[in-house]
């Protein structure tokens, strides 16, 4: 058994653990509030821009000279994967969840004798797939620096993704990421952006007769490019929710964990020093009856 | 009374300006720019680098956009736009910080000339705001 030194050491270091994990969790719900909002602010201008895109493609009538960005380019070859992680660690299962989601996609792709191309955001997401997909991961993008997630860093990514498109680098397009469902909850998902699936197409097919200026096609092949930027910063915007209540939800269960094994070592630690004494009693009290 | 409608700007980030006592709407389209009464016919368009202006009952309002895209219906305008803003309290050194990047991309040799003209017309905007 550990002396009681070994046992009232480990006890402070796991209460020192303690500390950190319950101020983490506290950061954690503080980022969380501010994410959740600006993933709410952000939800507007997303299902808008959904919105028209569905209205203009309904009054597309020829199919065959729509945006490439639309339609795909008629193949399906090379898919390209946009990987979304965090920049940080210590979020519980949240990258994991979105890799593991992502790998399934990518044996998938390499079953089908099709290739694969990856482009990972946020460092961590690299870390786990480097060794299994390096030689597939073609561009590796952080923004660590940025504190707050803004457009144009997912315009960045939209326009690296549409540059790389123009030169029939890829046929299809997917992203990954985490959606905020609630604290405890976050699915990962995986969203096709190129060619665009509207599958909702006739759901709300508006009767509504728009008048365009300019021409359908020319507002349509303007707005998806930025329809994909807009797509990558929603995904954005839901991974760092996502990633905050991962993280809060996370380290709570590391304080409560952290304060069980502080109980456990306590009662280990006050039991090994009664038997001490115990001991000591009944080694004077023996003495004293051999006398 | 019966001249109002409604108008709502959004960037990615947030709801940018909501109103409902909007009179008119002039807008920089494409093509040239709109004004955009009540019982305007359904209507997409894109915009170019320019100055929205809303007339309402309380008074005139002007903002910069960098683009973006209108959709009105059913007397409700949304404008979806990537960067907006207001030239009551705009920073001069935001613009011209807008305006530089907007020279360097001009000077690229790889640009078609859609592109070309609508950094050009940035630009035309920005010094006439400056």
């Amino acid at each position: 058994m550990a002396s009681l030194d070994d046992l009232k050491k480990r006890i402070s270091s796991v209460k020192s653990t303690q500390k950190i994990t319950k101020a983490m969790k506290m950061v954690a719900a503080a980022k969380l509030r501010r994410a959740q909002e600006s993933a709410e602010k952000g939800r507007p201008y997303s299902d808008k821009m959904n919105n028209i895109i569905l209205n203009l493609s309904n009054g597309i009538s020829d199919i065959d000279n729509a945006p490439k960005l639309l339609s795909g380019t008629g193949e399906d070859k090379v898919h390209l994967c946009v990987v979304m992680t965090s920049d940080r660690g210590l979020c519980g299962g949240f990258n994991t969840n979105i890799i593991k989601k992502a790998k399934l996609y990518f044996q998938k792709i390499l079953d089908e004798g099709k290739t694969l191309k990856i482009i990972t955001v946020g460092t961590k997401g690299y870390d786990q797939l480097k060794r299994l997909y390096g030689d597939n991961i073609i561009q590796r993008i952080s923004f660590k620096e940025s504190k707050n997630i803004n457009y144009f860093d997912a315009d960045k990514v939209g326009k690296i993704v549409i540059e790389k498109f123009e030169k029939k680098e890829f046929d299809v397009c997917a992203i990954f990421y985490n959606q905020f469902k609630n604290v405890i909850t976050q699915i990962p998902q995986e969203q096709q952006i190129i060619p665009l699936k509207t599958s909702e197409k006739n759901e709300n097919s508006s009767e509504d007769n728009y008048e365009f200026e300019p021409e359908e096609d020319e507002i349509l092949s303007n707005l998806l490019p930025k329809n994909i930027s807009t797509q990558i910063f929603k995904a954005m915007l839901e991974n760092s929710a996502s990633e905050q209540g991962s993280r809060m939800s996370a380290m709570d269960n590391a304080t409560r964990n952290a304060g069980e094994m502080v109980d456990k070592l306590t009662i280990e630690y006050n039991r090994s020093r009664q038997a001490a004494i115990t001991k000591e009693l009944i080694e004077i009290i023996s003495g004293a009856e051999s006398l | 009374m019966s001249e109002e409608y409604s108008v709502e700007i959004v960037n990615p980030e947030k709801s940018f300006l909501s109103k409902n006592d909007v009179t008119e709407v002039v807008v920089p389209a494409f093509e040239g720019e709109i004004g955009i009464l009540k019982d305007h016919i359904s209507i997409i368009s894109f915009l170019k680098p320019g100055i929205i202006k809303i007339f309402s009952k309380s008074g005139e309002e002007s903002f910069y956009v960098n683009d973006g895209i209108i959709e009105f219906k059913d007397n409700n305008l949304s404008i979806l736009t990537s960067l907006i803003l207001n030239l009551k309290d705009i920073d001069k050194e935001k613009i011209s910080e807008i305006q530089k990047s907007a020279e360097e991309e001009l000077n690229k040799s790889d640009i078609n000339d859609q592109e070309k003209y609508l950094l050009d017309q940035k630009l035309e905007v920005l010094k006439s705001i400056n």
